[in-house]
């Protein structure tokens, strides 16, 4: 499989720049009463996405993710910060709140792929009234063009020949041929920026390599910059030059995919890697080291979110706010006083 | 037929001294029937599991694998037909047993945990009470000697105890899982199946389930049947794996020889198509092609259209059994030496 391309390679100004973005949801605690209680599902996440890059997300069920996605591509409004958009490489676009035309235009460079094939496409509709829909809410073209650009992007994901799939229903597909669909439903308007939430997660080992080559290969193709969503470290291994570890909201490390995955700095890294299962029977892997099981960030105390299942945490940790990402060699960031 | 007996040092080395079969399925095979004809769900499965080992099956979306399950509890949809074949649980014949006479045989030898642990306990009830009822069901005791039980349970898979009379809404997605355990090793079953026990869980949590699984199996010598699709899991669990393609064993054998010295091309590919987080980043293997529709099974090898080594043999003819040892595979085309 086709290495990314390091990020420095790809051009110079980022094509996406998340500035301190969060998001709260409010804990609601009864019919009629004010929420003063706060999920604090995204909590100051900053990164670059540059040109052409693939930039994983990864952490467990709960860390913010899958939000932070929604946010980047406007299916969420973040309660706070900015992501800015900057296609052309001179003029950032701030579309933290746009609304209207201008988020409707957004969306044409702007998708996202979601994790369950069997979910995320309409059962009544067939793959070329599924795969055609973005073209229709944008005008993009006339109904003959769009036969063919449906048709040339079947072909392009692998159905092919596409007259055979034009006109089917999702029910009629297998697994990995529905998340061939909607990727081709994503990529139709020819967007330059495109969310993947966990698109192969769903998919049998023998179906998935074909289905992240793919992805791989349409972004080399079609200029295409991916914001990677996994929670598996292996996958983001082989599609992402760089990544970041989300835990409860934060970012706690961040850099290049192998840097951080060979000598992980954040201890919560550490733990998490160690807990990957090893398709060796010859192999015993370190224990793992953390405390406890996940909390929910409603309302967190002002420090470190990883506290209370730190292996080395101490008083310092307790008594000071949630530590910065810091350079901490190699070519990542960590957040961690004791890295 | 054997006369002498054989010197021990010719002995396959096992993880289980003599063979002491807790289960022996032979030719197992059972049909889903369905409007457009009989679906060969499990087709002349054979294998068997030792007192205190970990058996691990491991195959693809179906093909076949939890279909064996439900037909080892013989906890089958309506129209699910069991053909032939023998289920001898200790040596007695499961098959040809009525729902009625198969009850008291469930749970106390042989039990099972879901992979859906949230849906197999009822919301309404506190999780202790569940249990309690399994107990009640099974074994005649008192109330005190009943709860007694469920506090050693609870210790066993390391679940507060403060917990026991909560319901199963407070609990985490790994408790429930943890519950769903305790309550299958309630009757100390000889023999658990655990069906993608740990497949809706994060890393870090399933790590632990995994442990707490390895501990309870050691301490009662319970023999564990670990169904999965994730070769890593199966790596980290299991003395033996069974591989299944398309309602077949294909390959069986001790992990470690089946993981290094794969026989079958099907279960090469597999293993290939796992990435890993450690050592080099190898090339991703893949399979081209979706699995057979088994109402109409391919003839010769099922795995022929997919296979890169297939030749016209495969397409028209049962491969042969290859044994190295108690390692063993069909196929025309055997790997050696990967």
């Amino acid at each position: 499989m086709a290495t990314a391309a390091p990020a420095s390679a790809v051009g110079t100004k980022p094509l996406v720049t998340v500035e301190d973005l969060r998001k709260r949801f409010p804990v609601s605690t009864g019919l009629f009463e004010r929420s003063h209680s706060f999920v604090h599902a995204v909590d100051g996440v900053s990164f670059d996405l540059a040109r052409g890059e693939s930039f994983g997300l990864v952490g467990e069920s709960g860390c913010g993710k899958t939000t932070t996605g929604r946010l980047l591509v406007r299916l969420a409004e973040p309660s706070d910060g900015r992501v800015l958009f900057d296609e052309s490489g001179a003029a950032p676009t701030d579309i933290t709140h746009l609304a209207g035309a201008d988020l409707k235009a957004f969306r044409r460079r702007a998708q996202m792929i979601f994790q369950d094939p069997y979910e995320s496409l309409n059962p009544r509709r067939t793959i070329f009234d599924t795969v055609a829909e973005p073209l229709k809410v944008q005008n993009a073209c006339g109904p003959h063009e769009c036969l063919e650009r449906v048709s040339r992007m079947l072909e392009m994901v692998g159905l092919t020949p596409p007259e055979a799939y034009l006109f089917r229903y999702p029910h009629e597909l297998s697994g990995g041929q529905r998340q061939r669909a909607a990727i081709a439903r994503a990529l139709v308007i020819e967007p330059i920026f495109v969310v993947a939430d966990e698109p192969t997660s769903m998919l049998d080992v023998s179906i998935r390599t074909g289905v992240m080559q793919l992805m791989q290969s349409l972004a080399d193709r079609l200029g295409i910059s991916y914001l990677y969503i996994t929670h598996d470290l292996a996958v983001a291994r082989y599609m992402c030059s760089r990544i970041a570890v989300m835990y409860l909201g934060k970012i706690v490390e961040m850099g290049d995919t192998e840097a951080v995955l060979q000598q992980p700095k954040h201890p919560y890294t550490q733990a998490l890697l160690s807990a990957v299962p090893i398709p060796d029977p010859t192999v015993t892997r370190a224990p793992v080291r953390i405390a406890g099981g996940v909390s929910t960030p409603v309302d967190p105390l002002p420090r470190c979110r990883f506290y209370d299942r730190c292996p080395i945490a101490d008083d310092f940790c307790r008594d000071n706010d949630h530590p910065p990402l810091e350079d901490k060699g190699s070519g990542q960031l960590a957040a961690c006083y004791k890295a | 037929m054997e006369t002498h007996p054989q010197p021990s040092a010719t002995e396959p080395t096992t993880n289980v001294a003599t063979p002491d079969p807790v289960l022996a399925v032979e030719d197992l095979t059972m049909y889903y029937a369905t409007r457009a004809g009989d679906v060969r769900a499990v087709d002349g499965i054979s294998f068997a599991v030792q007192r205190g080992e970990s058996v691990g099956l491991v195959g693809e979306s179906g093909c076949g694998k939890s279909s064996i399950a439900m037909a080892l509890l013989k906890l089958l949809p309506e129209n699910a037909r069991l053909i032939r074949g023998k289920i001898l649980l200790n040596g007695a014949d499961l098959a040809p047993l009525s729902d009625d006479e198969m009850r008291p045989h469930r749970w106390n030898h042989i039990a099972m945990v879901f992979q859906a642990a949230m849906n197999a306990l009822n919301p309404v009830y506190r999780v202790g009470d569940q249990i309690i009822e399994a107990l009640d069901a099974h074994i005649r005791s008192t109330p005190e000697i009943s709860m007694e039980r469920v506090r050693e349970l609870f210790d066993l898979v390391s679940l507060d105890p403060s917990f026991i009379p909560r319901y199963p809404h407070e609990y985490s997605g790994g408790m429930k899982q943890r519950a769903g355990i305790a309550m299958a090793l309630a009757c100390e079953p000889d023999l658990l199946i655990a069906d993608e026990p740990t497949t809706a869980l994060d890393v870090i949590v399933q790590d632990r389930i995994l442990k707490e699984l390895r501990k309870v199996q050691e301490a009662l010598n319970m023999s564990l049947i670990y169904i999965s699709h994730d070769m890593a899991v199966i790596a980290e669990v299991s003395h033996a794996v069974g591989v299944m393609y398309a309602g077949r064993i294909v390959e069986w054998g001790e992990t470690v020889d089946v993981f290094h010295r794969p026989i079958h091309p099907y279960t090469q590919t597999l293993m290939s198509a796992f990435p890993s987080v450690t050592g080099p980043k190898h090339k991703l293997g893949m399979l081209t092609g979706e699995p057979p529709n088994l109402l109409t099974p391919p003839p010769g090898c099922r795995f022929h259209p997919r296979c890169p080594y297939a030749t016209d043999v495969c397409r028209s003819e049962e491969p042969p059994t290859v044994r190295s040892g108690s390692h063993w595979a069909d196929c025309w085309h055997p790997l050696d030496g990967h």
